[in-house]
């Protein structure tokens, strides 16, 4: 648990990066602080390993005071990824890999067998082991950045917008492999990141801090979504935070439809006006019109693309996304293997949403009410 | 007068005795390194120390000033002003090394600093980041990322020193100045262009030891050596989809 206890820095031209700041990040847990720039989020962030002292105010690690502690050897101790990865370009990904256990003291062999298994662990080929940082692309230096934090398996991870200077694509990769690996760790994790998205998607709890360095509001996502502290709050989290709020609803009362389906390369025998085409497995591969299709195999070259797939176990999101991008009006919905469960029509969402509760709304504390309790006590 | 630069190459006499060219080589060579290791002593900390600290910039454009200073006027003036002061040989020699040597600091200090102050933002954030101490992050984070750059002043600097080492023949330095000086002091055009010569060869034999010994100390990471491997694999493997999110239907 990293517990920020009235945090103020000032620096030395007088400006106010963070005021006053009071923060729990839960063990085990992701916390996202997110804002626009000049919130102090980086700041906050580079207090806790102490590459910025605080002015007034203190962090505590598990109860201890980080400031008592030697800088290196806190630094030591805690996972750090930044923005550009920060690779040390004369070294090689392994060596990179291996610093901080070789600052420990580890012998050789134990540094390599680890730096190799983080190859594995952050999904990269073990050939690129031998490579120099300049010869890998910015995604998969990012990875070496991460697995170099993992190297002597720090308890506490701090992530400065590791993210952000990658493409959207590579981006979204690197967010659910993060997930999930984080499923795997626990690692406790303040994360740091600009985009309101990356915030929600990733956080177990989200704190929105204002230009001049305060906390506008800490809670988890969903909450933070339904009940925005202030209009700051309000404008920050977007305008399209219903729909996206609906990602956090699970969505098993459904009643799914059993939907006719033709396997790809026969022939269709129904007339309906949309015909939903499997694989052999059974995975939808996409809409016919039979009409169109004739007394022919259905080929590859006539199906209609524009659905999406949820998975019944998936989000409510998900479900209508399916719905309202099926050329059929009826989403698809699928087990976790990928196999067709049925279809659910778009007012069928709408109406499993309005039966679902939104998070309660802490009238006491609007600031903290949605912060993810941390034993008893509010952060 | 290339005749005459060949007839004096084939004259027995050139390469032999305490005037011969083995001789005024190696004395030639021997300034040359002693200046450019003491410079290199001098140059390099201080350079380290003020890219390390970001203190004392000024320091760097001072040397760098230093440049301007006529080499000739001030080994005159250096020796006549401290030689009395010093017994024996050294009276001429230790004025002439100080001399080069302050002409090589420049090149080696700017060149230091520079290449601490190239090193990328990140590397070193991240260095800090993860828990080096300040040596730390010096010895195994700037130093080999400057080498490329200090390196490269210290070639400059050699070169530099290699031709003014001439000069200092003047007040009895010996090396392949002495050439150059008594060749001209009898007309000799051969003599003074073998001489001439001799200094050039002996410039692009360094620049090709510390060219050798810069491939071996940079790191090929750095250089772009390393063969650019194939970019395959970009980003691979491809994530799972998240359990919430939609998939797009595919053919």
């Amino acid at each position: 648990m990293i517990r920020f206890d009235g945090v103020t820095k000032q620096f030395p031209d007088g400006t106010t990066a963070v005021d006053d700041l009071s923060l729990t990040a839960p063990t085990g847990k992701i916390t996202v602080l997110v804002g626009p720039s000049g919130c102090g989020k980086t700041t906050s962030l580079r207090m806790v390993n102490r590459m910025i002292e605080p002015t007034r105010g203190g962090i505590s690690l598990d109860g201890q005071d980080t400031g008592r502690m030697d800088a290196a050897e806190l630094r030591r101790g805690i996972g750090y990824v930044i923005q550009h990865a920060g690779l040390f370009p004369h070294r090689t990904v392994l060596d990179n890999i291996g610093t901080v256990p070789r600052l420990l003291g580890w012998d050789k062999k134990k540094v390599k067998d680890r730096s190799r298994e983080l190859l594995e662990v952050v999904g990269l080929d073990p050939k690129l082991g031998n490579r120099y940082p300049t010869q890998l692309s910015g995604g998969q230096q990012q990875r070496v950045g991460v697995a170099r934090a993992l190297a002597a398996d720090p308890p506490v991870m701090l992530m400065d917008e590791p993210f952000s200077a990658v493409d959207p694509i590579v981006r979204d990769q690197l967010q659910d492999e993060f997930l999930r690996l984080q499923d795997e760790l626990g690692k406790t994790i303040v994360f740091v990141t600009h985009d309101i998205d990356e915030a929600i998607k990733l956080g177990d709890q989200v704190a929105v801090l204002r230009v001049g360095g305060t906390l506008a509001q800490v809670a988890e996502p969903q909450y933070l979504l339904a009940h925005p502290a202030d209009d700051f709050v309000a404008d920050f989290v977007g305008k399209d935070r219903g729909y996206r709020a609906l990602q956090f609803e699970h969505a098993p009362r459904l009643t799914l439809h059993s939907e006719p389906s033709v396997v790809v390369g026969e022939t269709p025998s129904s007339r309906a006006s949309w015909l939903l085409v499997v694989d052999d497995d059974r995975t939808p591969l996409g809409w016919v019109e039979p009409a169109r299709v004739g007394d022919r195999p259905v080929a590859s070259e006539d199906l209609h693309r524009g659905g999406t797939v949820a998975r019944a176990s998936g989000s409510l999101r998900g479900a209508l996304d399916a719905a309202l991008s099926s050329p059929a009006r009826r989403g698809v919905l699928v087990d976790n293997d990928g196999v067709l469960v049925g279809t659910v029509r778009a007012h069928e969402v709408l109406t499993a949403i309005e039966e679902t509760e939104r998070p309660e709304r802490d009238e006491d504390d609007p600031v903290h009410g949605g912060a993810m309790d941390v034993s008893g006590e509010r952060g | 007068m290339i005749p005459s630069i060949l007839e004096w190459f084939r004259d027995p006499m050139t390469w032999s005795g305490p005037g011969g060219v083995p001789t005024r080589l190696l004395e030639h060579l021997w300034y040359t390194v002693v200046t450019v290791v003491i410079a290199a002593a001098i140059a390099v900390p201080l350079g380290l120390w003020v890219g390390h600290t970001g203190r004392a910039r000024w320091l760097v454009s001072v040397a760098n000033s230093l440049r301007a200073v006529p080499t000739l006027g001030l080994l005159f003036a250096v020796s006549l002003v401290v030689g009395p002061y010093i017994p024996g040989d050294l009276a001429f020699t230790a004025p002439s090394i100080a001399v080069l040597v302050l002409l090589a600091i420049p090149p080696i200090l700017a060149g230091t600093y520079a290449g601490i102050d190239a090193v990328d933002p990140s590397a070193r954030d991240a260095a800090k980041g993860v828990g080096m101490r300040g040596r730390q992050v010096l010895w195994q984070v700037e130093l080999p990322n400057a080498l490329p750059l200090l390196l490269s002043g210290v070639k400059s600097a050699m070169l530099q020193v290699v031709a003014t080492a001439t000069i200092a023949a003047y007040l009895g330095l010996g090396g392949l100045g002495r050439y150059l000086i008594d060749g001209l002091a009898v007309s000799d055009i051969g003599e003074a262009a073998g001489g001439a010569l001799l200094v050039g060869l002996l410039a692009i034999v360094l620049e090709g030891v510390l060219s050798l010994l810069q491939r071996r100390v940079v790191s090929p990471g750095l250089t772009g050596r390393t063969a650019r491997g194939s970019q395959d694999g970009d980003d691979a493997p491809q994530a799972e989809a998240p359990a919430d999110a939609p998939v797009d239907v595919r053919g």
